[in-house]
């Protein structure tokens, strides 16, 4: 017994942080760029206490002048720097969108393969704690549109300590989606994983009538409607997509295939959405192992309310999906 | 290297779907061969192939595939009989564009010009994994009540079918499940509400003395075994088709604006189906066939066109159509012509009646012989000879 490793309890703040601070520790050229990510200690306290250890080259505050910083962070990259780029919230990410897609996702293709840009912009993304409209949108899935670019949700405590550095170690531009509802969120952190890959989905629980399709604060929604399934005799399972660009989706037909049932579960909006590509990839490449129709829980297509009972309204919850999984598996 | 494409197994059809497949890739093939089986709303059908060659691709089972569409590529010589190819790709196949490579399945039929009347098909709401599961257990899924989301039929619907029907094997048999009665009578009153609304019919009717043929036939059929007797409808059926040798302008179809007569006479023999429908496959070159060979040619017709298993050609190739009401049907019939033909000709049943024989009322058995025809191909005056040429042929018994 004493020989297994101790798991160790810790929100997926923390696990961010560790892996911030174990990047910086280990590569002389990363450094941390974005609006109140020192002295603040980060919007969602991601960096807190970072400047303090690291001191103010390597942990720099910003104007808040999105376009400009993800620039410099670009330029950096391009000179041979690693710079984590944390943009407060992928809301933000609009006023950047110029230098992540015109300039990092395109700049080794123009070149010729002459300039790789190892880039990490890490954004907050996602609704849930009453922040508006104009801090709670999901916009992953327009990143995860762009050639050139990697998308990455961490959905657990695993994912947000060890995603960052394959993103470090990636030459091309890496973008982590942190959802801002999965800050506090708990989870046990095995020592013996020092490492995970950013290509795989990840089946989080198996299951064999219905396959939800998730990723990022979804997953535990996901989770949780799959115990009420398990209550009802429905197995479900539950694949966390992880990377949204490119998507594995030699993994989603496999569970779809063992499964014959989908439930695709994706915060965006659900017009033209990732969602609605897998969907239609499922229908190019899969449609004789569907034996329902593909169904989908996304937000409703409003702007996310702020009060708190229409925000809840607005996202995707747990009893949605058990309602979609169940009229599939057992309809009346 | 040539397309074996989906036949026009009349002008009411738009889709069809194979069923069985009788060849594989592979396969030999030469013209005339039964190579599939294709389920319309006329039933299960033998469809033929007329090229020669080895058989390369096959379009997949159970799906609605479009006119025209490519069912098959055969390499090879790939060279046809011309004569087959011309009657094989008789009527509306012509208006359809070509589907490459292989046929896609039909989502939304587009409107087809010549037919006017909108077709909705009818299909199974079966999930793809059930259809897929289902094609290989050789599970008929017409019947099977769906469980699933919008009640569709699922995996496990199949699984419970095979599961009773305990691994059926796939023969011919199973795989021909016969017409759908609705699905028939929704293809009749869409052939014939375009035949009522785009063909401008006339009709002529006479009634003819069918004392001399009757007594021919009797002295007929006295000298023979009862499997060997002929039925009036044979001398009826040789008669007009011998008729139409003289008046070709009533042997053909109306397309495109014109009229193409068939130098080939296919008489479109009406079969009434048991439980409703109709079905009028070709008797071909029926004026060259003995009445021997014609009353043969007819038995088998009416067995086969109630059983299942007509062939292909026999739907395409009518180049006219005759309806005979026998001998327990109505005194006459006006038929509806059956597009795009350009005539249809009817017989009532024979009935004894009063009739001046040289200034004498004498009862002679009489039948009444009817003529619909298209008058964009022809005019009352050729119609009446063809009425007339009929007559007289009955009355030469020994001729035909």
């Amino acid at each position: 017994m004493t020989d297994l490793p101790q798991l160790q309890r810790m929100t997926y703040r923390e696990a961010c942080r560790q892996a911030i601070r174990v990047a910086l520790q280990a590569d002389p050229r990363t450094f941390v760029m974005g609006e109140d990510v020192g002295k603040y200690g980060g919007c969602y306290a991601v960096t807190k206490g970072l400047l303090e250890e690291f001191g103010p080259d390597r942990i720099i505050d910003t104007p808040l002048a999105e376009n400009g910083f993800t620039g410099i962070g670009v330029g950096a990259a391009l000179a041979g720097l690693r710079p984590i780029v944390e943009i407060m919230t992928c809301n933000f990410s609009l006023l950047a969108l110029d230098q992540i897609m015109n300039n990092a996702a395109t700049l080794s293709h123009m070149s010729g393969g002459q300039f790789a840009v190892p880039l990490v912009i890490r954004m907050a993304t996602g609704g849930g704690r009453q922040l508006a409209a104009q801090h709670s949108h999901s916009l992953e899935g327009w990143y995860a549109h762009i050639p050139g670019l990697k998308v990455l949700a961490p959905a657990t405590v695993e994912d947000a300590r060890h995603m960052l550095a394959a993103a470090l170690a990636d030459p091309n531009p890496v973008l982590l989606f942190e959802h801002i509802v999965l800050y506090n969120a708990e989870g046990d952190l095995d020592p013996g994983v020092t490492a995970v890959d950013i290509s795989h989905a990840k089946v989080r629980r198996a299951g064999r009538d219905v396959s939800l399709i998730t990723y990022g604060n979804s997953l535990p929604k996901c989770l949780s409607a799959a115990d009420a399934l398990a209550a009802d005799g429905i197995e479900a399972e539950v694949l966390d997509l992880r990377v949204l660009r490119p998507l594995d989706m030699s993994a989603v037909i496999a569970s779809v295939a063992r499964t014959h049932r989908v439930v695709i579960v994706d915060e965006g909006w659900r017009s033209g959405s990732l969602s609605g590509e897998i969907a239609a990839r499922l229908a190019e490449d899969a449609l004789y192992e569907l034996d329902a129709p593909v169904r989908r829980i996304c937000s409703r297509e409003v702007p996310v309310p702020y009060a708190a009972h229409m925000e809840e309204a607005a996202l995707p919850s747990a009893r949605d999906i058990v309602l979609a999984a169940r009229a599939l598996v057992k309809p009346l | 290297m040539a397309d074996f494409t989906m036949p026009a197994l009349g002008a009411d059809m738009e889709t069809g779907k194979v069923i069985q497949w009788l060849v594989k890739p592979g396969d030999t093939v030469h013209p005339g061969d039964v190579v599939a089986v294709v389920e319309t709303h006329k039933g299960a059908i033998d469809v033929e192939c007329f090229l020669e060659g080895v058989i390369d691709k096959l379009a997949p089972l159970d799906t609605d595939l479009r006119v025209g569409a490519v069912l098959a590529i055969v390499q090879g010589t790939g060279v046809a009989t011309a004569a087959h190819m011309a009657s094989a790709a008789a009527p509306a196949a012509s208006a359809l564009p070509p589907v490459s490579p292989m046929a896609a399945p039909v989502v939304n039929p587009a409107p087809v010009a010549t037919a006017a009347a909108p077709m909705t098909s009818i299909r199974v709401k079966i999930s793809p994994a059930a259809q897929r599961t289902a094609r290989e257990l050789g599970v008929a899924v017409g019947n099977l009540q769906g469980s699933g989301a919008d009640g569709a039929v699922t995996l496990a619907d199949v699984a419970r079918s095979a599961i009773k029907s305990v691994a059926p094997p796939i023969d011919r048999h199973a795989a021909r499940s016969g017409f759908d009665p609705a699905q028939m009578r929704h293809a009749i009153a869409a052939a014939m509400s375009r035949s009522k609304r785009e063909i401008p019919h006339y009709y002529l009717s006479s009634t003819i003395d069918f004392g001399t043929a009757q007594t021919w036939l009797d002295a007929w059929n006295l000298q023979r075994e009862p499997i060997d007797r002929l039925l009036p409808a044979v001398l009826l059926l040789k008669a007009t088709a011998k008729a139409l040798e003289e008046v070709p302008q009533l042997n053909g179809f109306y397309e495109n604006g014109a009229c193409r007569p068939s130098a080939a006479i296919h008489a479109g023999w009406a079969v009434a189906l048991r439980g409703g429908g109709l079905v009028a496959p070709a008797i071909h070159d029926a004026n060259r066939k003995t009445l021997a060979e014609l009353m043969s040619a007819l038995r088998d017709l009416v067995q086969r066109a109630r059983a299942g298993g007509l062939r292909s050609s026999e739907l395409t190739d009518p180049t006219i159509t005759i309806t005979s009401l026998g001998d327990r049907g109505a005194e006459s019939v006006l038929g509806v012509i059956y597009p795009p033909q350009v005539a249809i000709v009817g017989f009532g049943r024979v009935v004894q009646r009063p009739w001046v024989v040289e200034g004498q009322v004498v009862a002679r058995p009489l039948v009444s012989i009817s003529l619909a025809a298209d008058h964009r191909a022809s005019d009352g005056h050729i119609g009446g000879q063809l009425l007339a040429a009929i007559d007289t042929a009955l009355q030469n018994p020994d001729c035909l």
